[in-house]
């Protein structure tokens, strides 16, 4: 086993999240699917971080996990406005941007 | 500086304690991003993804970051997976996901396209990382007895030091977020929708009609609000005529079923509480006895 395993095990729990966030319909499940490719990407900076001997890779993963945990918090509080007005969480009842 | 030269010319071997590690989670985390996308509740989605999220902490531990691994288990599904969780229950535990595919045939075309993307980075990673070296972090943070201090330490020698200015500008962003986040789930109650009697009563005698208008229907068979008030020599009430409304004669209003049950039911079109929102434009606050608010 090689470090390599690590960076296809990312890549392709990075593909679920993308397929989650084209696939799902609840804006929550969306929200989550973007996390998991976050966590993914987090993943493989730390991999690459051991590979070439420096820590710079998990400071940028640090980095990646603040700005995670934000736009969590924003985005929850966009879902819950938005559920506030149009009393749903789909993605597809927001659409009065769309004509 | 010998121990770096050191670690650079033999690199890391992973030791059989970390592939079955790596076997033993790697699934679970697979595992658990795949029940993540296929259950329909909301609810079991979170769960499954806290337990990929465990497992990458237990990852990042076993590659030379124990900081992170600790952060991610603390930070992720400590903080922000309770948080879906919180949000969950709060709003979309009822609703269930849709299954209805608004573009025809996006799901499986999604599928695809994640398949060939998963083949292509993974196959191209596989490839190009084949013969990588792992340097390891021993020479930067050190193991016990080191030179480096370590794992803490390294990183916040270089958070501190190269990228302060990241940092500073990430303490910003999350304040930016909190009040951002207040901001949006402030619910703000509509100034001015509630008048008391003595407003509703005032602003009514400050037109010229200060006593009660005839209501419709009131010297006639009908209760209609197209039905307008009598005068008492049997001529219509110009000023009962309900705004926006034709007013009909009562011999072609259609026959109402049962006058007793309207009176004790429902405050209903054609009623004297309908015609009294009809003062000044229906400017004058809520119909009494037709809605909130109504003095009883």
């Amino acid at each position: 086993m090689t470090i390599t395993n690590y960076l296809v095990l990312a890549a392709i729990l990075f593909t679920i999240g993308a397929v989650g966030v084209l696939v799902r319909r609840n804006a929550i499940v969306v929200f989550m699917c973007i996390e998991l490719m976050l966590n993914s990407v987090n993943l493989t900076l730390i991999t690459f971080a051991r590979s070439t001997g420096t820590v710079e890779g998990q400071v940028i993963a640090l980095f990646v996990m603040v700005v995670a945990a934000a736009e969590v918090v924003i985005g929850l509080a966009i879902i819950m406005s938005i559920y506030r007005t149009r009393r749903s969480a789909s993605v597809d009842d927001v659409n009065l941007l769309k004509y | 500086m010998s121990v770096l030269a050191a670690a650079a010319d033999t690199g890391v071997v992973i030791g059989t304690g970390e592939t079955i590690v790596f076997w033993v989670l790697a699934p679970v985390a697979l595992a658990g991003a795949l029940g993540m996308v296929l259950s329909r509740n909301a609810v079991h989605s979170a769960l499954w993804l806290v337990a990929t999220m465990l497992s990458l902490g237990v990852f990042y531990v076993v590659q030379e970051a124990p900081f992170l691994g600790a952060a991610q288990i603390i930070v992720y599904t400590g903080a922000i997976m309770i948080l879906f969780l919180f949000v969950l229950m709060l709003v979309g535990r009822e609703t269930s996901d849709s299954v209805v595919e608004t573009l025809r045939g996006q799901r499986v075309a999604a599928i695809v396209l994640g398949i060939g993307f998963a083949g292509l980075v993974g196959a191209g990673v596989a490839r190009g990382a084949e013969d990588l070296p792992v340097i390891g972090l021993t020479a930067v943070q050190g193991t016990e007895g080191g030179p480096a201090a370590g794992n803490v330490e390294a990183i916040a020698a270089v958070l501190y030091g190269r990228f302060v200015l990241a940092f500073e500008v990430t303490g910003a962003l999350l304040i930016v977020a909190a009040v951002g986040a207040l901001m949006l789930t402030h619910a703000e109650r509509e100034p001015g929708v509630l008048r008391s009697q003595k407003e509703r009563s005032r602003a009514r005698f400050l037109t010229d009609r200060p006593q009660t208008l005839p209501g419709p229907g009131v010297y006639a068979r009908a209760n209609s609000i197209a039905a307008p008030g009598r005068l008492p020599d049997g001529g219509l009430a110009p000023s009962s005529f309900a705004t926006g409304v034709e007013p009909v004669r009562v011999d072609e209003l259609p026959r109402t079923g049962s006058v007793g049950i309207e009176r004790e039911g429902l405050p209903h079109a054609g009623g004297t509480d309908a015609a009294l929102g009809t003062i000044g434009g229906g400017t004058t606050g809520p119909v009494p006895g037709s809605g909130e608010g109504a003095p009883r």
